[in-house]
This record gives structure tokens, sequence and C-alpha cells, in this order.
């Protein structure tokens, strides 16, 4: 090696399995409930916890989720796809293997497309296949906790889907684009509710460097629990440097392995792993092949939601959206689900796009709430929107307004007309507050006749004092004019 | 010899096996003659011939397929009733060092 290279000379190499739950009821092959935090153990039949002689059977909507995730990557659905057991000895692993998909997984060949720094991206995702999962070792926690593990099975028998990346990732940040851009298709197809916090999303990534230019690829590690994007992106950058660094010394990268440990953000060698790889994989003579006709595959094809970039270029051509708008608007299907309904209730759906990101989202953001927990109903923000646009509320009535609708969830007309809030449009009656400014500021008035006509301005001001914000400016604008020549 | 004493040591360890020397050497007797039939089978050219992974089935579609409606499950106190070791509704097993 020589030794005048550094970081910069080298490239990694990265390939990400992420592990997703799918948002069924019941687990992948048992009427038993996915349902989070149950008490230990509850959630369990003869089928989740192996006993002998229990038979598995698939869960229907799993595997329609399963297709539609895959279809929403680009993937290739397998006619038919056969479940095989991946053998290993684990204590919340009851059956001691899993039944996962090997050779023929129910789809392959997919395409997620990314974008980092203003460049777009193709990364290839080789396959998606479906499996069960494990239970829950907990290590501590417990009195006895150092002679004992305790297992919890309630998980186990979950559904979930892998995704397998082709390793076309060369940063971290890349890595960091995959993952969210891969979350927000599943999360917009509505098979997974994809929180991380949760372990709905869970993510392994394969990690080698090579140097710049070099085809082949160099060793790889594989690093595990990247269970949050800041953590994939630290462990990543880490495992990438250290790699670097192994080869700088003169060693050779070891395929092994690796743990993250978020509290040192370092990754270290797992070498219980080392003869875990021979999984002695063979077909699951409990379960027939998975046999999905056309007929099927249309039904699930035609079920399937509009997924992101779909959205988003629709946001731009149907409502005039920005670019930027239109990514942060879809940014998740609830929030574009939101404005798309409040814009369809108003006039001026770019008005309402500003309305949405704006004050409802800082408000939301500052309580600490999610869309979906707004108070404001869309229509209601649709019919506010409509009001300032039909010119019946001024933006500063409106802004008044706002918090009265967040706290009450009240339509903004009905809040209007309970507190006598309706915009003046009377020329009558404006023309009566008009007179009162007028003669109450004579020495404002000689200015303006003089010429000064910004004191214009302070005019309309107090013209909108006076009439607690509710006079309508462009009226007051041309009828102030009128009245002072 | 198709199958050496290591071989049936490596196989009995990923299976949690602990073999004696006299069944290492019986098995790897055994799984030869095993290995020695499949050639036999394999004179036979299978290779415009799907694999076989189900002698059960030959459809469209899979119709062995379930609703995804919940059933009860068992409760923690019949499910660890077996255990070896239990509490607190957990299975108990001597501590797992590292996973």
């Amino acid at each position: 090696m020589s030794a005048t290279r550094t970081a910069v000379d080298y490239e990694a190499v990265i390939g990400l399995e992420v592990h997703v739950q799918l948002a069924t009821k019941t687990k992948i092959f048992c009427g038993c409930p996915t349902s989070f935090g149950a008490p230990p153990n509850t959630n369990v039949c003869p089928v989740c916890l192996g006993l002998p002689g229990a038979l598995p059977v698939l869960n229907k909507p799993a595997v329609e989720m399963a297709v539609q995730a895959a279809l929403a990557l680009g993937c290739q659905v397998r006619p038919s796809s056969i479940f095989a057991r991946k053998n290993y000895f684990y204590p919340d692993l009851p059956k001691g293997y899993q039944i996962s998909q090997y050779d023929k997984p129910v789809a392959e060949h997919g395409v997620v497309e990314i974008e980092v720094n203003g460049v777009t991206k193709r990364i290839g995702v080789t396959r998606v296949h479906m499996e069960d999962d494990a239970g829950k070792s907990i290590h501590e926690g417990f009195k006895d906790s150092p002679l004992n593990t305790y297992v919890d099975l309630n998980r186990c028998g979950t559904p979930l889907i892998e995704i397998v990346s082709e390793p076309d990732m060369r940063t971290s940040d890349e890595a960091y684009a995959y993952l969210t851009e891969l979350k927000q298709i599943l999360e917009f197809c509505g098979v997974s509710t994809c929180d991380m916090e949760k372990g709905h999303l869970r993510c392994d990534a394969n990690v080698s460097v090579r140097p710049r230019g070099q085809e082949k690829f160099g060793t790889k590690a594989e690093v595990k629990n990247l269970n949050s994007f800041r953590f994939l992106k630290m462990a990543l950058d880490y495992e990438i440097e250290r790699q670097i660094g192994v080869i700088e010394e003169g060693g050779k990268v070891v395929q092994e392995t690796r743990l993250y440990n978020p509290n040192t953000g370092e990754t270290a060698s797992m070498r219980s792993k080392e003869h875990a790889h021979d999984y002695r994989y063979f077909p699951e003579p409990d379960l027939l092949p998975l046999k999905i006709s056309d007929k099927w595959l249309s039904e699930i094809k035609a079920a399937m939601p509009e997924l992101p970039a779909a959205r988003r270029t629709r946001f731009i051509e149907q409502y005039g959206l920005r670019d930027y708008d239109a990514q942060v608007l879809t940014s998740t299907r609830e929030l574009s689900d939101y404005f798309e309904r409040a814009a369809k209730a108003s006039a001026d759906p770019k008005l309402a796009a500003n309305w949405v990101m704006g004050d409802l989202m800082g408000e939301l953001k500052a309580d600490g709430k999610e869309i979906t927990d707004s108070p404001i109903p869309a229509e209601n923000l649709g019919e506010l929107v409509t009001l300032i646009a039909k010119g019946e509320l001024s933006g500063k009535l409106a802004k008044a307004i706002f918090p009265k609708m967040l706290a009450t969830g009240d339509a903004a007309s009905a809040i209007m007309e309970r507190e006598g809030l309706k915009q003046i449009s009377d020329t009558g009656a404006l023309g009566a507050i008009l007179d009162e400014v007028i003669a109450a500021n004579p020495k404002q008035v000689e200015q303006y006749k003089s010429g000064k006509t910004t004191v214009m301005g302070f005019f309309v001001g107090q013209v909108m004092k006076a009439s607690k914000g509710q006079a309508n400016p462009a009226l007051v604008n041309q009828m102030l004019k009128d009245k002072l020549g | 010899m198709k199958i050496t004493e290591k071989e049936v040591r490596y196989v009995a360890n990923l299976a949690n096996l602990e073999l004696s020397e006299e069944e290492i050497a019986r098995m790897a007797h055994d799984m030869d003659e095993i290995l020695t039939h499949m050639d036999k089978l394999n004179e036979l050219d299978t290779s415009g011939v799907e694999p076989m992974a189900q002698v059960l089935y030959e459809a469209e579609e899979t119709a062995t397929l379930r609703a995804d409606e919940e059933r009860p499950g068992l409760g923690s106190e019949k499910a660890v009733a077996n255990a070896a070791n239990s509490g607190a509704g957990f299975f108990k097993v001597p501590l797992v060092i590292e996973r």
C-alpha cells in the first residue's frame, strides 16, 4: 500500500439490508395480534411458539403488502416464490429456524431513485423477500439479569419484508438518502408505519472500501444495529474510516459482522457470528409455494396508492406549487393528504400550501404534534384560505382568527360570526370611519395635500385601528384617495 | 469417502449436537452411504426439470391463505407453563453473553 494515500483516495461501497414490519393486525403464520407493548408472552400460540405439530398458515394481506412494497420499488414479482428455513439457534427463535425466502424471493430487480447534492442516482434493489420476526431477548433490568436472559416471544412471527439493495452507494449521505426514500415510499404505500423507535424499520449495512479507480470490491464487513437515520450515517462514517485506517497501516479488512454501539459511536466485531453464516437453507415443507396469479397481481396493482414522486409532480402541475413546496408537502402521506384536502376546499391552492407549511406546521411543531394531530380540519383551513382569497378576510384578521381555530377546531366563518369579526366592505360604514379619522387628523391631511403622499399609510393604519382590523384594506385605500383628493 | 469426520463435526456443531467419537465415525459412514445413493439418483438427467419444493400443489394461485383476523393467544401463564425456568411472564434462559 502506498503511504501517500489519504482518505480521499478511497471510495466506500455500501449496500443496505432493510427489515420492515408489515402493518397487518396479525402475525404472518398465525392469528396472534402484532400489537406493540403487550405484556410478555401474551400474544403467542402453538404456531409462533414453535410447539411440535403446529403448522403455519400464510396471512394473505401480508402477501399483498409485500407485493405492494415490491411494486412500489419497481421490482418484478415472481409468479411463484418459495419459503425456506434458515437454521440457527438462539433463545428468541423457538422453532430453531426462521421461515424466510432464499433463492426464490417474492420479488427482484427493483430500483430506488435518490438525490444527493442535486445529483440523481439510481440504487438497485436486488430482492424483496418475506419472513417472520424473532422474539426479544432482554439482557438487563432484572435482579437476576447477571445470570439469566429473559425472553418475550410476542414479536415472534411478526411479518417482515427484507429489502436488499445492490452495493450501489458510495457515501454515507447516499445511504441516508436511500433509506429516507425507502421509508417514504413504504409509508405512502401504507404497508408499514416505519416507526424506527418501535423497530418497524431496521437497517444493516454491508460496507467495504477500495482505492478510487479500482473496480474490484474490497472485503466487506456487515454492520448491524443501525436503528436510526443518525446512527446509520455515524456508523458508516466510522466504519469507512476504520477500514481505510486498517489498510493504510498495512493490514487487511476481515470479513465479519460488527455491531454499532451508539454510546461510543464505534463498531465492534461480533465474534459469536463467526460461524453463523452457514444457515443450511432448505425449502419449508410446511408451506406451499406462494403462487401469485396475473389476476391477483393486477388487483394488488389497482389498489396501489399514488407514490411520492408521482404526487410531487402532480402537485406542481395541478396546484402550481413550487418544486421545494411540493417536496415538503409530500414528505409524508399524511401531510400530503392533509394539504390536498385543504387545497381542494380552498379557492387558492398555493395560498393553502403557504398556510399549511407556515402557520399550521409551525404551531404543530411548537406543540410537538404531527399533522395527524392537527386540531384544525383540512377543510376548515381551506375555508380560511378561500375567505382570504375572496377578500372577505384581511391577512391581518386571518392571523388573528387562526389561533382561535387552533384552540377550538371551529371553522373561520363560525368564529367570525360569533365574534362579529366580519370584514367591513360596506362603503357607507367605511365612509363614516374615514370621515372621523380625517376630521381627527387635520395636520396629516394638510401634509397629504401638500404632496407628502406617504402619509396615506398613516391614514390606512388609523382606519384599521378604528375598525379593529376589520376594514377591507383595498377598499380603504381607494376611498381614502378619493376623499383626500 | 464422500464425507470426512471433520465435516461431520462441523455439521454436528451447527446443529448443536454433541457426538461421541464412536457416533462421529458411524455418522460419517451413514452419511457417506446416503451421498452414494444420491450419486445413483444423479445419474438421471434432470436439467430440464423444475426443482420441486412441494409435492402437494399445482395451481395458479395459493389457495391456503389466511385472512388477517385476530385469534386470542394462549396467554403467558400457559405459554411458559412447560419452560424449565420462567418469571414475570418471561421465559428465562441461562445468560446469553453476546448476540
